[in-house]
């Protein structure tokens, strides 16, 4: 089984019904996977804030929701995650391209690297970070960890795991 | 008539509905004049009223009002592609267009200068985007009510506002109380 195909296996065996993404290059296979599975109602979304309160909204309509994004948004997302769905204690898992780690060919996606695991700590954020292929062994424990607490947990997921784009 | 207003002559209308309601003052006037199970009031979050009624309204079959604000929609003015693109018959978005950021004192949004948002609605693809005064506003809201499609109504009043006490609800019992409701009334809906 692909690596995108146990993922999208995960999301649905954790019944994610419902998923908003905004590309990224590393994540155009898992997302097309997405938008192709009949169990899942993919709705892409123009900025990830946005995203975030689709996902509330689904959610709080009995539909467990997960956001996927590129690390560099995470700036845009900080205000929605602590006053919305932490304030609100809700689920989200947000399945997240690590861009900027070893293997980017492209220098500026470094700039925000360097900042993503500080600011989803500073968050407070239980962070995950999927390098090998064997690491997405635990993605079903993640989801349903999310889901147990009610609170968003982050998948980052580097080109090492993803063997390059 | 002012947004308060405009709220006040909704009630009859909307009380018995979902509602998602916009951060600051409309959430603290609805929450004064008729707090209701069925209401979801935003504490923070500006700008993401659409999306999370959006997503409420595509992920259940119970019909979704969102209230928004014409500043809360310039911020995440994203929204509007995604509900034109993503059908959902059972979602209104009612924009209460007073031309100014209320929350915070009145100062004016472009969207009482030259921008129209109910252009910018339709140019986004939303199909049916329906201007009213603040007087029509309960009739066109019970008109989009029974009509059985997605709308997006942009009500034009004055800017202006009333002294309302802040709410004090802790935001998981909002949540909680509004998401028992809902999974009530589907279930309900299951039966019928
Ligand atoms: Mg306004």
């Amino acid at each position: 089984m692909s690596v995108n195909d146990r993922i999208v296996a995960d999301l649905i065996k954790n019944r994610i019904e419902f998923v908003t993404s905004v590309p990224c290059k590393q994540l155009a296979g898992v997302i097309d996977k997405i938008d192709k599975a009949p169990e899942i109602h993919h709705v892409p979304c123009n900025k990830e804030d946005e995203g975030m309160g689709l996902c509330a909204g689904a959610y709080m309509g009995g539909k467990r929701a997960a956001i996927v994004m590129q690390n560099t948004a995470l700036g845009v997302t900080l205000n929605t995650l602590a006053t919305l769905t932490q304030f609100y204690r809700m689920p989200l898992p947000m399945l997240i391209s690590y861009r900027g780690e070893i293997g980017e060919p492209v220098a500026c996606q470094v700039e925000m690297a360097v900042h993503t695991k500080a600011l989803l700590d500073q968050m407070l954020i239980p962070t995950y970070h999927f390098h090998r292929e064997e690491d997405a062994d635990e993605l079903d424990a993640i989801l349903n960890h999310s889901f147990m607490a009610r609170k968003p947990v982050a998948i980052l997921t580097d080109a090492a795991f993803w063997k390059g784009y | 008539m002012i947004r308060s207003e405009v709220i006040k002559s909704l009630i009859p209308v909307i009380s018995d509905q979902l509602v998602v309601c916009n951060i600051g003052l409309p959430s603290q006037e609805l929450h004064m004049m008729d707090d209701q199970p069925s209401n979801f009031y935003m504490l923070g979050t500006m700008g993401l009223s659409s999306s999370i009624g959006l997503g409420l309204a595509l992920a259940q079959k119970e019909k979704v009002i969102a209230i928004d604000g014409d500043g809360s929609v310039l911020t995440n003015l994203g929204t509007l592609p995604t509900i034109g693109n993503n059908e959902a018959p059972n979602f209104i978005l009612l924009i209460i267009d007073n031309g100014s950021y209320g929350s915070t004192g009145d100062q004016p949004t472009y969207a009482g200068k030259k921008t129209k948002l109910a252009d910018v609605a339709r140019a986004c693809g939303c199909d049916n985007v329906v201007e009213c005064k603040a007087e029509e506003a309960p009739e066109t809201m019970r008109k989009a009510l029974e009509s059985d499609q997605g709308t997006v109504i942009v009500c034009s009043c004055e800017s202006g506002n009333i002294k309302v006490p802040v709410i004090e609800l802790d935001p998981v019992v909002i949540r909680h109380r509004f998401m028992t409701e809902v999974e009530k009334r589907n279930a309900a809906r299951g039966q019928a």
